[in-house]
């Protein structure tokens, strides 16, 4: 009876909800802590790889911030150290951390993953990639058994059946967070029926799904055949604080009047860069006086080398690798324009941050911070003569550049992890009514 | 005595089409975006005319022929009536036969609803003379009250305009203005003699231009008794209710379902009701009325914003680089005396331009956004500043000989004092001189 009376309230009176949750807030207020989330994670900054790791250390500070306690799993290899995490959340108890040996990283492929595991010639770690996973999913299974939490949430697909099997073993109800799908990562070009498979398994088994966007949602609405009314949008965010005394370099670069237009992610077919080096194109056949930075790492590195310097414009097209931290917030702050050109971008943090360091950007239409920014130039990832236009436009016009930025730089300052948070804990507790346990043990 | 003084203001920009980086040195027609999108000036100009011109005009010929005692007055732009001429003959027409009742006055304005005032008097007073000069023309008509762009106005405006003879101008009545006193009464601008200020009673007009529809309005629905009863309330407080709008208003603004359109059809009988309301033109209300004070606007106002003031066109760096940009080619542009290259550089300093470019209000998604035909104000100067970009080319390659001369130009552009005495020099012969190009196959250009 009460649970067709809370599962009513849920579907149609979310104020009620908060009401009972509040309540039940109170109740528990001798914990100081609002609930336990078991959150499968992957390592913060500034050992991480990409945005998945930099999203799941701003989530997790503004919830802890909200007084939520979180059981952090992440994989690790042997032998690296995990000091940084705890120390950064040193001063609070609210965050436990688990590691479990393992050589997952964000992003990684098949093949990659091979290549890893070789290197390490030890024998505890999975044959295949899908190997590894499995084995990582009976690990966590281990922690989910020992530990008390009210709901698992599991970030991206990796960590997916270790979220299955940890709601398998505490009966709890999991949420799957979507960062990015199998689709996104390949640019629709040879999705991996396996990682697909595992995507919509989690995302059928899970209780609710978060996406980092609504262009994330549409596409696991269309491609996976989940209910639109079973995925919250839950936007990225970003903090400032992590972002201050950026270092002046590039100084060089700029001395002749010469332009930056930069491009930073993975060179990978899902972020675009051979529209970024056919835009550079057309865009220096109209003014030489522009340098095309390109800074990342990626399987289609060599060939946007070889794309410039057919294309004749080796010279006007920099790559300067793999940048991190403190350099890449440079490169940010030198550049005229920050430009995105995602063919399929679930969220895209690097404008954000190109925007707090000092950069006006462009962004692909074909972006989910596209939905978070207004103050951004728009494009078309396929309409080189568009972003070739845009470009131009920022880099023969202070007037353009200083009024895009000026207004960017406001509008970020919304986008921050504080509102993310606040959603995942309304959304947690929307999914713990609707399908926990009685509402009498609902909170641990 | 109140009386009740309509001005509708009609205009439409030539919008600048996608105009890109690409185009530049390769396409000079700026103006003839020919897809879907809201900056196709010939569909705009059927669907407002369909929406608004036609049957708004249909309802105030109805009621001039039902109601003798009934007037108004309409500031046309002179790009406007250009494209009237282009698209929509029958258009026009019908305004036409709304000016032969003799009880619709034409009020003067800038050709090309530019900001030219702020920038240079010359270009100011041509571009009045130019609108003379279509006006009448097209109506028979010559005016004799005055009104600047979206009702840009200062005391230094005042003083050129009764210098130009005119008897009249209109401007906002802004709180800030006005402070305590109220807009209906005409007034003295300040160090003037002769010319009179006729003051827009933004409540009133409001109530209409903006509300009329607005279900979250305490005084929703508005109805013609309603309104005809505040409108009698000026009786005692004030001789003139000055209702200033958007022509647009009727059908575009406020869509014929909202009850507009019946609105106006039963507004005037219903003011005539009281004995002591009528209508006055802005002329007839001059010779009736005598003004009361001086008002001293020393800063620019306008009708734009809650601000209204200038912040509309020109408060961020992209309008302000835009507007220096067009008014440093004035005497490069005219000294091509190629009618086709004045033409567009005119066309290029109509207001709306800037207005597009506005990023004040555009992430609350207000009216800058809802009257913005481009996706964000950075496109609408990209395509503007691409297109000023080949219009300079043309300039710079017309006379490709004279190159030491063109360098002087550049110098005396640095200089603002020497422009204006050249400028002023050219006025009158700019376009009867030398060669003119033609201007593609149209023949309604001037």
């Amino acid at each position: 009876m009460t649970h067709v009376a809370v599962f009513f309230v849920s579907k149609f009176l979310s104020t009620q909800i908060f009401a009972l949750f509040h309540l039940t807030a109170w109740y528990n207020k001798s914990k100081l802590y609002i609930m336990r989330v078991l959150m499968f994670g992957w390592e913060f900054p500034p050992h991480n790889s990409g945005g998945l790791g930099t999203a799941c250390f701003g989530l997790t500070r503004a919830l802890a911030a909200k007084r939520i306690e979180i059981i952090f799993v992440l994989p690790k290899k042997v032998g690296v150290a995990s000091s940084f995490m705890k120390m950064v959340f040193a001063d609070t108890k609210r965050i436990k951390f688990h590691t479990i040996e393992s050589t997952l990283k964000p992003y990684v492929t098949s093949e990659g993953y091979l290549r890893e595991r070789d290197k390490t010639q030890t024998e505890i770690y999975g044959g295949t990639l899908l190997q590894e996973v499995h084995r990582y999913a009976l690990r966590a299974r281990e922690i989910a058994k020992k530990e008390k939490f009210d709901v698992i949430h599991a970030h991206d697909w990796l960590s997916f059946l270790a979220g299955i099997e940890a709601k398998r073993v505490s009966g709890k109800p999991l949420i799957v967070h979507m960062h990015a799908t199998e689709f996104d990562r390949t640019g629709g070009q040879g999705v991996n029926q396996e990682v697909y498979q595992i995507e919509r398994d989690g995302m059928n088994f899970a209780d609710g799904i978060i996406a980092v966007s609504n262009f994330t949602k549409q596409k696991i609405v269309e491609h996976y055949g989940i209910s639109p009314d079973k995925v919250q949008v839950v936007h990225n965010g970003i903090d400032e604080c992590d972002y201050e005394d950026i270092p002046e370099r590039f100084i060089e670069l700029k001395h002749s009047g010469q332009k930056i237009v930069l491009f930073a992610g993975r060179i990978t077919i899902q972020k675009g860069p051979e529209y970024f080096v056919r835009a550079a194109k057309r865009v220096l056949d109209v003014n030489p006086n522009v340098l095309f930075l390109v800074a990342g790492s990626g399987d289609m590195e060599r060939q946007m080398m070889l794309e410039a310097t057919y294309l004749g414009i080796g010279d006007h097209v920099l790559f300067v690798g793999f940048l991190r931290g403190q350099d890449l917030h440079a490169a940010y702050r030198a550049a005229d324009l920050f430009v995105m050109p995602s063919v399929s971008e679930p969220f895209g943090l690097t404008p954000l941050e190109a925007i707090i360091a000092g950069a006006p950007v462009l962004v692909s239409k074909q972006s989910g911070v596209s939905e978070v920014l207004v103050h951004a130039l728009k494009t078309d990832f396929w309409d080189v003569e568009d972003m070739a236009n845009k470009i131009l436009g920022v880099v023969s016009h202070k007037s353009l550049k200083d009024t895009l930025w000026g207004n960017s730089r406001k509008e970020v300052r919304q986008v921050n992890w504080d509102v993310a948070g606040q959603k995942c804990i309304d959304y947690y507790t929307k999914v713990i009514c609707s399908c926990g346990p009685a509402p009498e043990s609902r909170f641990i | 005595m109140a009386s009740v003084c309509f001005y509708f203001q009609v205009h439409q920009p030539f919008r600048v089409k996608d105009y890109r980086v690409f185009d530049i040195g390769n396409d000079s027609e700026y103006f003839n975006d020919d897809s879907d999108r809201s900056i196709n000036n010939k569909k705009i100009l059927h669907k407002v005319a369909g929406k608004c011109y036609l049957p708004a005009n249909a309802v105030l010929l109805e009621l001039l022929n039902k109601h003798p005692e009934f007037k108004v007055s309409f500031s046309f732009s002179g790009v406007f009536l250009e494209q009237l001429e282009m698209f929509s003959p029958e258009t026009l027409e019908s305004f036409q036969k709304l000016v032969a009742t003799g009880r619709v006055e034409v009020l003067e304005e800038t050709y090309y609803h530019s900001l030219s005032f702020l920038y240079s008097p010359e270009e100011f007073r041509r571009q009045v003379a130019l609108h003379r000069a279509k006006v009448q023309k097209l109506f028979g008509v010559t005016p004799t009250v005055f009104r600047n762009t979206e009702l840009i106005y200062n005391n230094a405006l005042a003083h050129e305009v009764e210098k130009m003879g005119y008897k009249g101008i209109l401007a906002e009545g802004a709180d800030h203005v006005l402070g305590w006193r109220s807009p209906n009464f005409l007034y003295r601008p300040q160090g003037t003699s002769k010319i009179k200020l006729l003051l827009k009673n933004y409540r009133l007009s409001d109530d209409i231009a903006f509300r009329f529809s607005s279900r979250d309005w305490a005084e929703f629905p508005l109805t013609a008794p309603k309104f005809a009863d505040w409108v009698s309330q000026v009786n005692g407080g004030g001789n003139l209710v000055n209702l200033f709008m958007d022509y647009e208003t009727f059908g575009e603004h406020q869509w014929e379902d909202t009850g507009i359109f019946n609105f106006l059809r039963h507004l005037p009988e219903e003011i005539l009701r009281n004995p002591d309301n009528n209508f006055v033109t802005p002329s007839e209300a001059i010779a009736l009325y005598e003004p009361v004070a001086e008002l001293d606007v020393h800063h620019f106002m306008s009708w734009a914003d809650v601000e209204r003031d200038l912040s509309a066109w020109l408060s961020n760096p992209m309008q302000h680089d835009a507007i220096r940009s067009i008014y440093e080619l004035e005497e490069q542009a005219l000294k091509t005396e190629d009618a086709r290259i004045i033409d567009d550089w005119r066309r290029l300093q109509t207001s709306d331009h800037f207005y597009y470019m506005c990023t004040k209000w555009f992430s609350d998604g207000d009216v800058h956004k809802y009257f913005n035909p481009y996706n964000t104000p950075y496109e609408a100067f990209i395509a503007y500043m691409n297109a000023l970009q080949d219009l300079k080319l043309r300039i710079l390659s017309h006379k490709p000989k004279e190159k030491n001369k063109i360098s002087t130009t550049r110098k005396s552009a640095i200089h603002g004092k020497s422009i204006s005495k050249i400028a002023q020099k050219k006025t009158g012969h700019v376009l009867k001189k030398k060669k003119l190009v033609p201007r593609g196959k149209s023949t309604v250009r001037k």
